[in-house]
């Protein structure tokens, strides 16, 4: 049930932008459906809740490393999800009437997802899970808090508040690791109820601890909170109130109880959860703003929570969560009372504000009792968790402090320190209501309009609640014993309860009281006061100076070593290829004991041949001239191939050869003839001691590589495997189609994104629509023509003996293209070989007649080509799934039609169709044919054509005589979009 | 297993070629050293391949004799990818033309201006300077 009430958050989350945009700010009432369901479902939990059962729910996600979607709701899990879902539920439902004027549909989606995201965190037994949850908390309030990315205040606040918490979520991943490694599971109650002991668990609780404090924003890490203020007010009133800073809060209460005796904890939770309450105070009397002064005020009670929690007595325990208990009511109320003041009177400034009581009396009684609540004065809820607090620190002072070790002059100054704390409180809570609704003089009356009914009605409902809650006592008292029943240590707590009898506590409260009181009164005094106090640089100036070290640093690093020169970053590539791989020769022990010198005669000479054109081809200034040889060297190692018995290889290597010449020539017609020409420079010998010591050691590498092989190669099985599941006699076929086709089709996307990258650097935006149908041009005009678009040619252009020899080869060469794709899967040929012989008789068209024959040759778009072979080859691959099969696995088919198996005749029995064996991964591999024909073609329509239209439109460079350089295009910058025209069409060859 | 030396060193001597081509700045010829070493790359593979043998058909060549087909098929692989990256790289050396009359691969003109700001001890643009104040004002308000 809890993982369909998640759901739904997330659903009713996407729905956000078109309910924004249908129906506004009322789609907040949708949204807020989902959390009170919620909360109407935990109620329902109640009796077996307090009965002292779990709510489980499991569901299994990555079993190996032990991540399971545990939710587990305890009674503590169970209280934080009520407040979760009940505060989250009615600031939505605010959310109505706060963003009346225009509802960002972004905001609407991110707040509901942040509830669902929150539900989890507080309802989640694993703790990988938990830590998700936890970021998740943690991206959502970023998104909210920069609601507005264009103003700087939001940026920044937004980016604060993610590097702070990120970074203590991160300490805390480490220490939910050591956890899982040490307990040997991830789950909190399993690591609770038996947990690991040793420095190793000590460090990782302490590295949870420090994910939690930054979370709850305490000392040193609260200066984010404040500064998310800069969020929506009901954003806030949840997140930075009652529900995502809580997070903390319930974690540390959560372990504590076990990890509280760790060495450190309670240094750490003592010491800054007092310091924080007190520099929390301190400062929330200064604010002037009536939402900063409740920021800092909840950066006060957090400290105060987190150290009543984590100190792991009985007593504490029990208080710190009837406190959060307490706070989430009271903190939620002021808030939202603040948006209300906000919107009614347009400013939250509590020096401009006078007389809102007057005109806002119910807001301001029940504002009036959440601020009673939060300073501790009877008969509220704030009251009597205050009462227990204090007396739960009166414990400590005791012999053996309470079972935690503590000496009494420590617990003394401890006590004394949260008394100090609370005098604080009592202050910044009388100035919070004082300046929000009171009479003050020499201030001039602002307007304030009456809030509609259902805008207040969240924060009554949540401020009665405070003052209900202080007459609650006994049941509260009783719904929470059973956490403290968890805790080895201390004493049991007298409870939650309006009057315990005349006793130190209510003492420590009345003295808080009147102090508190005191400073209010002396106000203007105390302002003077804090006027006088040092400026110290805090934790939030360190923060800025610390990353703009990182910037700084990040600049440096980056100006050494991104020196966006190319030739600067192959050359360390290589460099670092010699160093490692090559410096590891001079570590080899086991040489290759022999080597066959040779293996042939032709062997050896087609290598020579090789190495002589590689030789001149590095060294040669002409651009056509470089690139035979390097061709050279390419149908050179087509023949090595041969030799080593790899005729696919050796067929697809010529191929691929012959067409990537044809598509140079296209392009170097309009290039220069010489290449740049270089000084000669001292980096020219560097570079050629790195070719020598790259080519070098990678030769050596090959020779100890190959000699160094102990293992079977994982192609031994590949004999039977191509037969017996691949039904293939050519094994290298089989490989491509079947047993290791995801390669495949790896390459084939490679292949199809190469052809896209080619087609729009010369058509530069759309391709589509290049092709023009065969225009109805009377018949006469083709007639007499071995080419049907060589009518068109410039007759001095023309050859008729290659027109001729074309109009025999494009026939046939097709039918052997479709021969070498059909008899591939037992013979040399295949997908690959088949689809570049018939890509070549398509050049071959363009080459002898212009684009135009090519159009008459392909006229469709090479796009549809790709597509349609992409397709039919995932298609291929995934049937078999859905036959429940497995992808890619092959089928075999063995059909014979009766009586066309042989045909009779009188010189004998022919085999005319005879047993056919079909096989389903030729399905694959016609995809295969089918995208290289595509690519082939796309090359030819772009290079080729794409470059004479360019020609004709003056937009191709011109290479200038006797130069290295050529003219840029007339149109240079700022290309038109070229159209495939017919108009004066003068097909040209190359 | 004794490795072929000549064919190391055919390989050897290409990839020799082929990176001092690389590291040049003209982008055709740059495209010509990746062809040149990739070439070489593909003869390594076959180098370590193991002995030459007769092609890998079923009923050809008996299963002892026969030359191992994996590196084949990766090497197959290798060599049509090759053809569509050349493709894709003599059309950018095209272009360049097009736009600059030459194809040399300029240095980058944003990695200077990093320099820049590292001598002059400067943050990046995309820094923005937070300042709380006491009163936290400047975070909250604009």
């Amino acid at each position: 049930m809890l993982s369909v009430i998640v759901i739904a958050h997330v659903v009713v989350a996407l729905c956000a932008p078109w309910l924004a945009r249908t129906i506004g700010a009322r789609g907040y009432l949708i949204m807020a459906v989902v959390p009170a369901a919620a909360f109407g479902w935990l109620l329902t939990l109640a009796p077996a809740i307090t009965a002292g059962e779990s709510h489980l729910e499991s569901y299994s996600w990555i079993g190996r490393l032990g991540v399971a979607i545990d939710f587990r709701i305890g009674l503590l899990q169970w209280l934080l999800a009520l407040i979760v879902t009940g505060v989250g539920a009615l600031v939505l439902f605010y959310c109505r009437w706060y963003f009346e004027a225009g509802a960002n549909a972004r905001t609407m989606g991110v707040l509901t997802a942040f509830a669902a995201a929150m539900l989890g965190l507080v309802t989640v037994d694993n703790l990988v899970m938990l830590y998700v949850f936890w970021e998740l908390t943690t991206v959502f309030s970023y998104l909210l808090i920069g609601y507005d990315p264009t103003r700087r205040a939001n940026r920044a606040a937004a980016m604060t508040a993610l590097i702070v918490t990120t970074t203590g979520g991160l300490a805390m991943l480490i220490g939910i690791v050591s956890f899982g490694v040490l307990a040997g599971t991830f789950s909190l109650a399993a690591i609770l109820a038996q947990p690991p002991t040793g420095v190793v668990a000590g460090a990782a609780a302490l590295l949870m601890l420090v994910g939690a404090l930054s979370k709850s924003a305490l000392v040193p890490f609260h200066f984010w909170l404040p500064g998310a203020m800069a969020a929506p007010t009901p954003i806030s009133a949840y997140l930075h109130a009652a529900a995502m800073v809580k997070a903390g809060v319930y974690l540390v209460a959560a372990l504590s109880p076990a990890f509280a005796a760790v060495p450190g904890w309670r240094l750490a939770v003592g010491l800054l959860g007092a310091t924080t309450m007190i520099l929390g105070g301190w400062r929330a009397l200064r604010q002037n703003d009536l939402k900063l002064l409740l920021a800092y005020g909840t950066v006060s009670q957090l400290g105060f929570m987190v150290l009543l929690s984590g100190f792991g007595t009985r007593a504490t325990v029990f208080a710190g969560v009837a406190m959060l208990i307490g706070h989430a009511l009271f903190k939620s109320t002021l808030f939202l009372v603040v948006g209300v003041i906000d919107h009614s009177t347009g400013t939250r400034d509590l020096t401009r504000l006078t007389g809102v009581a007057r005109r806002l009396p119910v807001l301001a009684v029940v504002a009036g009792l959440a601020a009673a609540s939060m300073a501790g004065l009877p008969p509220t809820l704030g009251f009597i968790a205050k009462e227990s607090a204090l007396e739960s620190l009166t414990y400590l002072l005791g012999p053996g402090g309470d079972g935690t070790e503590m000496t009494p002059l420590v617990a003394a100054l401890l006590l004394a320190s949260i008394v100090v704390g609370s005098v604080f409180t009592v202050a910044y809570s009388l100035r919070w209501w004082w300046g929000a609704f009171a009479d003050k003089r020499d201030v001039p009356k602002p307007d304030v309009h009456q809030p509609a009914f259902g805008f207040v009605l969240a924060p009554l409902l949540l401020g009665l609640a405070c003052g209900v809650g202080g007459l609650l006592g006994e049941p509260l008292t009783a719904l929470l014993q059973p956490l403290a029943a968890g805790v080895a240590v201390g004493e049991k707590s007298h409870g939650l309860a309006l009057w315990h009898g005349w006793t130190l506590p209510l003492g420590l409260s009345l003295l808080a009281i009147t102090l508190g009181v005191l400073m209010f009164w002396q106000r203007a005094a105390i302002t003077q006061v804090q006027a006088t106090f040092p400026k110290v640089p805090g934790a939030d100036e360190l923060y800025t100076a610390a990353m703009k070290r990182v910037d700084t640093l990040a600049v440096e690093v980056t100006a050494r070593t991104q020196r966006g020169s190319l030739g600067n970053y192959t050359s360390i590539v290589l460099a670092v290829v010699v160093l490692l791989a090559g410096g590891s020769l001079l570590f080899t022990v086991h040489w290759p004991a022999s080597v066959t010198p040779f293996d042939s005669v032709p062997q050896l000479l087609i290598g020579a041949v090789m190495i002589v054109a590689a030789g001149l081809a590095a060294t040669s200034r002409g651009r056509v001239r470089a690139l035979l040889l390097v061709g050279v060297t390419g149908y050179g190692t087509a023949l090595l191939f041969l030799l080593h018995g790899g005729p696919d290889l050796a067929l697809t290597q010529v191929l691929v050869e012959t067409v990537s010449l044809v598509v140079f020539v296209m392009v170097l017609r309009r290039l220069p003839k010489y290449f740049t020409n270089r000084p000669l420079s001292s980096n020219r010998w560097w570079r050629v001691v790195l070719a020598a010591l790259v080519g070098g050691s990678l030769a050596l590498l090959a020779l100890v590589a190959s000699a160094a092989r102990v293992a079977v190669p994982v192609s031994v099985d590949y004999y039977e495997a191509a037969y017996t599941f691949g039904y293939g006699k050519n094994i290298v076929n089989v490989t491509l189609v079947d047993t290791r086709a995801w390669d495949t089709i790896g390459e084939l996307s490679v292949l199809v994104i190469a052809a896209t990258g080619v087609a729009s650097l010369i058509f530069l935006r759309s391709r589509v629509q290049r092709v023009q149908g065969r225009e109805a041009e009377p018949a006469s005009a083709a007639q007499g023509l071995w080419l049907r678009a060589s009518g068109a040619l410039d007759p001095g252009s023309r050859s008729l003996i290659f027109e001729v020899v074309t109009r025999i080869m494009f026939s046939l060469m097709m039918i052997v293209s479709l021969y070498l794709l059909i008899a591939g899967h037992n013979a040399p040929g295949g997908g690959f070989a088949g689809g570049l012989v018939a890509g070549l008789a398509l050049m071959i068209r363009y080459l002898a007649a212009g684009r135009r024959e090519l159009d008459e040759a392909a006229p469709f778009d090479a796009g549809r080509l790709l597509g349609a072979g992409l397709a039919l080859s995932v298609l291929s691959a995934v049937t078999p799934a859905l036959l429940g099969g497995k992808i890619f696995q092959s089928y075999d088919l063995r059909l014979v039609i009766p009586g066309w198996e042989y045909l009779q005749t009188p010189w004998g029995t022919w085999t005319l169709f005879g047993e056919m064996h079909l096989v389903s991964s030729t399905v694959f591999d016609i995809g295969v044919y089918l995208i290289v024909i595509g690519v082939v073609l796309d090359l030819t329509r772009s290079l080729g054509a794409g470059i004479d239209i360019q020609t004709e439109q003056d937009q191709a460079p011109v290479p200038q005589p006797e130069s290295t350089r050529a003219t840029p295009a007339s149109g240079s910058d700022e290309q038109q979009v070229l159209r495939y025209t017919t108009s004066g069409d003068q097909g040209a060859r190359p | 297993m004794s490795p072929n030396l000549t064919l190391a060193i055919i390989a050897g001597a290409l990839i020799a070629c082929g990176v001092y081509l690389i590291t040049e700045r003209s982008l055709s010829r740059i495209l010509m050293g990746v062809l040149l070493a990739g070439n070489g790359v593909n003869l390594l593979f076959i180098v370590a391949s193991g002995p030459a043998g007769g092609p890998p058909l079923i009923g050809v060549t008996p299963r002892e004799e026969m030359a191992d087909p994996l590196p084949q098929a990766m090497v197959l692989t290798a060599i049509v990818i090759a053809l569509a990256t050349a493709a894709f790289v003599v059309t950018m050396a095209y272009r360049s033309f097009q736009l600059n009359g030459h194809d040399e691969v300029a240095d980058d003109v944003e990695d200077n201006r990093i320099r820049e700001l590292a001598k002059a001890d400067e943050a990046s643009d995309s820094f923005e300077e937070i300042r709380f104040t006491d009163t936290g004002a400047d975070v909250v308000s604009e």
